[in-house]
């Protein structure tokens, strides 16, 4: 038998030799941590516009390749609930799941204008909402139109796999946004609703994923809200030009 | 009596060999035999979940083995020395920390995979064969044995989920190891997440 001020010895050196290796092991390997969390971010920006990309498609393309269209092709803006442009900050650098946490009106967004080398511009922009378990968010790519959805790409925290985690799995829910509209002939803004039971209207539903309903609602919220959070700035840029 | 004590002097120390018939068993039993999956029933919540491809299988196989080798190979070598009232605390502290490593290691090497395997990474640490094996055999044996038997528990482990994850990923999607550099195409476009023919339906 051990004693008990064994025992408390034992545990405590052995607690503390645990605690070093992990410490110094994070220490060593966060700066790699933080670049690859980053590149991953990048890419899914990128994933709404993996039509409209040169060349090649987005798993072909290596990290380097995805930085330098971030550096060459992309332009980063940063604006406020009111529509206005936020100067001295970069779009990637906004955490959007610290922004839902503020109050409305303080928020900021961001948002990539990209344009390729055919000259075919697309704004991106990112929205965040909640899912049945967690929090889900996207990134939705529209036309020079405002108007027009050119593609979406959709991520989640901890859906159930094969029912809600298919709006990121299964490439054919996010591959249904293209072509959508937001905004109808009037003018009004409609968002895009994801139908249970399929879409009727082809103008701006799309079909939702059989027993994934709350996730489904949670995405049809998101887009209505995370879209609407551009529509100021939008409808400036529309007065402009 | 000298020589009934003279008999019993020399104690011969039996050198056991590094790959006897004994330790090529420890390593081959958990494979068929004694398989953890198939046989003991243990760690299923993470082979059913992580199958669906065979890349992320594979990754989380060697992360297994990884955990189960080395844990045994410390808990055997800290036996004598552990307080038997706290045996299960040290060995979960010497099994989280593998884990962590296995978990930051992945993290920095291979980002879209980590993201992939996500909480079952993990769970290794509640993985009923790893605990099972610390209890059951680091205990009581040698360190070189409880290693050679944490690998092949977690080759046993390993084999099921790949095994599993190539029937799922054909059948499934329609490629074999895609997201790795050897991603082949068998059915179809790979990009089709459904059995294509059954998309037109």
């Amino acid at each position: 038998m051990h004693s008990t001020s064994y025992i408390i010895r034992f545990v405590l050196i052995m607690t503390t030799l645990a605690a070093l290796v992990l410490a110094s092991l994070n220490t060593f390997l966060g700066p790699k941590h933080a670049m690859n969390e980053k590149i991953y971010n990048k890419r899914a920006v990128l994933a709404a516009v993996k039509d409209h990309l040169d060349g090649t498609t987005l798993a072909d393309m290596s990290d380097q390749d995805v930085e330098s269209i971030f550096s060459n092709k992309i332009k980063q803006t940063v604006i406020n609930m009111s529509g206005e442009v936020v100067e001295g900050q970069v779009a990637e650098s906004i955490d959007l799941a610290k922004e839902k946490k503020k109050p409305e009106a303080d928020r900021l967004l961001p948002l990539y204008l990209y344009t390729n080398d055919a000259g075919e511009a697309f704004y991106i922009i990112s929205i965040r909402g909640n899912g049945l378990w967690d929090e889900i968010w996207g990134s939705i790519a529209l036309e020079k139109d405002l108007k027009t959805v050119a593609g979406a790409s959709f991520d989640h925290k901890g859906e159930t796999p094969g029912l809600g985690a298919e709006i990121k799995d299964n490439p054919s829910f996010p591959d249904q946004f293209t072509g959508k509209t937001i905004i109808d002939e009037n003018g009004n803004y409609t968002s895009i609703i994801v139908k249970k039971g399929g879409a009727s209207n082809p103008a701006n539903e799309v079909d939702a994923i059989s027993g994934a309903t709350v996730t489904c609602n949670g995405v049809t919220e998101m887009l209505y809200r995370g879209i609407q959070y551009y529509q100021p700035y939008f409808n400036k840029l529309d007065q402009k030009s | 009596m000298a020589e009934v004590m003279q008999d019993s002097q020399p104690e011969v120390k039996v050198k056991e060999p590094l790959f006897g018939k004994a330790e090529r068993k420890l390593l081959s039993d958990p494979i068929n035999d004694n398989n953890p999956i198939t046989v003991q029933v243990l760690g299923v919540c993470s082979a059913l979940a992580v199958t669906t491809l065979v890349y992320p299988s594979i990754i989380m196989a060697i992360a297994v083995v990884f955990v189960t080798a080395f844990s045994n190979l410390f808990t055997s070598m800290l036996r004598t020395t552990i307080p038997k009232s706290v045996r299960m605390i040290v060995q979960l502290v010497i099994i989280a920390t593998l884990v962590t490593i296995v978990e930051q290691v992945l993290k920095a090497v291979n980002f879209p995979v980590y993201k992939q395997l996500s909480v079952f990474i993990g769970l290794i640490i509640t993985n009923c064969i790893v605990m099972g094996r610390l209890e059951a055999f680091a205990m009581a044996n040698k360190p070189w044995r409880s290693f050679l038997d944490g690998v092949g528990n977690g080759v046993g482990y390993g084999l099921i989920l790949i095994i599993v994850a190539v029937f799922r990923e054909v059948f499934g999607k329609g490629s074999l190891l895609a997201g790795s550099p050897l991603e082949m195409k068998i059915i179809g476009a790979s990009d089709l997440y459904w059995i294509p023919g059954l998309v037109g339906i």
